[in-house]
């Protein structure tokens, strides 16, 4: 217990030492801009056919209970809150700590393990600010975009699904889709992944940028972040949509 | 203790340990501006600590470290890296950044750390390379270099900010006798040309003896021996006398 509540003391001060760095110069946009592709662009195909096939999935099995109850009308509704509310938003998020929270975690620890961070500091440069920051910065404003993509994507997949059920078109199903849903349904759960972000690469940093344990450490810094910002992220949405759901009640679903 | 014009790091009374382990215990010594100084022990006795306490990635327990007029122990960011700008380091293995080309890799710190032009970047990048012979390889990644030519690469950016203090660990070890050799050549240019300290960490005796003037030998923890080649041999320690010989 103590080594946990150590951790999130740890992680904590440096996921502060990343705000309060971000704020300073140099702003490192160049990097920053680098990070974005290398997180943002490299993970959209993945995240695309993840949405695809997750719209699609869903509206196979929430077509046939819609029926069920007379309301099979009701799928691209039913379709677009479930995705901008919580599938898009929590499962973008998932992924991204995957493919890029592991890779994050794997480049850092490599670079430790083999000097590279040492070689920044020893040539008077600030290896966190250069390092870290521009990580953490490119995953908080990569992983809204990346949510959106996830919540279109999961609606054209969903189309495709209830095309083939029912032959329904295009153009009804998105007027229907987004038939009642309003900018509160949407804003609040897309901001949230920002808060997602920022705990993708922060902790990915932390066990990258922070490893000891030589060549081993290289792999554990990879599976250490996957695991760590996985869990941090399904709690943090827990205290997040309770946070929505005060913010906007009545309209966060 | 002050630190005098014609030192550029002293030692005094320097203690580092790492948990239980104490690595240096009450290590004393000077380097005069323009010398090289080799620091031989056997492994794990704390050579590389040493220079990443002069380059303070370190920080010592106890003791005061000088690098040029300045005692570095208590300083902050700021003032690290102001006497930081004073040091080139080599490191074992380059460390050279993998996702940059070797150009890139010395690029960095000319654009970060100084107002040159890109035209006078461009410059004192290819007048370096053209110094380690690698005029023509400035386009490729790390990781398509040989260890040779990564170690050439590695003094090349820790050459390219004109350091006044260059710091090597272990810049012969893994290459042959005859790229080892025209490592050691480069070095030696650089005091001979540039009046360069040179402050280099290595196991062999004989490129100890090419490079350096004066040597300090490292054993459980302590300074051993200090002085010259003919001050090693005659030394009381065991170990100091066998690293100066080889054998």
């Amino acid at each position: 217990m103590t080594e946990l509540f150590e951790f999130i003391g740890k992680v904590s001060r440096f996921g502060l030492q990343v705000i309060t760095d971000a704020f300073h110069r140099p702003y490192e946009g160049g990097q920053i801009g680098r990070e974005i592709i290398e997180i943002g662009q490299k993970s959209l195909p993945l995240i695309i056919a993840a949405g695809l096939a997750l719209g699609t999935v869903m509206t196979f099995h929430t077509h046939s209970s819609l029926v069920y109850f007379g309301a099979a009308a009701e799928a691209p509704t039913v379709q677009s809150f479930a995705f901008f509310v919580e599938i898009g938003p929590l499962t973008a998020a998932l992924l991204l700590a995957g493919r890029a929270g592991s890779g994050i975690g794997a480049v850092l620890a490599n670079m430790r393990v083999t000097e590279q961070i040492d070689g920044l500091e020893a040539l008077s440069i600030d290896a966190f600010k250069f390092l870290v920051v521009p990580r953490v910065i490119a995953c908080v404003i990569a992983l809204p975009v990346l949510t959106l993509f996830m919540d279109f994507s999961g609606l054209v997949g969903g189309f495709f699904s209830e095309y083939a059920a029912s032959k329904i078109s295009l153009h009804l199903y998105f007027v229907r889709a987004f038939a009642h849903l309003d900018w509160t349904n949407f804003v609040p759960p897309v901001l949230k992944t920002t808060v997602f972000g920022f705990i993708i690469g922060t902790v990915s940093s932390f066990f990258g940028y922070t490893t000891d344990e030589g060549a081993l450490g290289v792999g554990r810094a990879a599976t250490n972040s996957v695991v760590a910002s996985s869990l941090l992220i399904i709690l943090a949405d827990v205290i997040l949509i309770k946070c929505i759901l005060f913010l906007f009640p009545g309209h966060a679903v | 203790m002050t630190n005098n014009h014609q030192t550029a790091v002293a030692f005094n009374r320097v203690s580092k340990s790492f948990g239980a382990k104490q690595v240096l215990h009450d290590v004393s010594f000077e380097v005069p501006t323009g010398k090289a100084l080799c620091i031989l022990g056997r492994s794990g006795v704390g050579k590389s600590v040493t220079l990443k306490l002069i380059i303070s990635l370190l920080k010592p327990d106890n003791g005061k470290i000088w690098v040029e007029q300045d005692e570095i122990s208590g300083f902050g960011e700021h003032d690290l890296s102001r006497v930081r700008r004073k040091m080139g380091f080599l490191f074992q293995d380059a460390a050279l950044f993998d996702s940059l080309t070797v150009y890139e890799n010395l690029a960095l710190p000319l654009r970060r750390l100084t107002n040159k032009s890109q035209q006078e970047i461009d410059s004192s990048i290819d007048k370096v390379l053209h110094e380690v012979d690698l005029e023509a390889d400035g386009h490729k990644m790390p990781a398509e270099l040989s260890g040779g030519m990564r170690k050439r690469a590695g003094l090349a950016r820790a050459l390219v900010l004109e350091p006044r203090i260059l710091l090597a660990d272990e810049p012969s070890s893994g290459l042959d006798c005859i790229t080892a050799s025209e490592i050691d050549e480069l070095l030696l240019k650089q005091k001979a040309e540039r009046q360069t300290t040179l402050i280099v960490v290595t196991h062999d005796a004989r490129g100890a003896r090419r490079v350096g003037d004066h040597f300090a030998v490292i054993d459980h923890g302590g300074l051993v021996a200090f002085g010259t080649a003919a001050d090693i041999e005659a030394s009381a320690s065991q170990t100091a006398r066998k690293l100066i010989s080889g054998k």
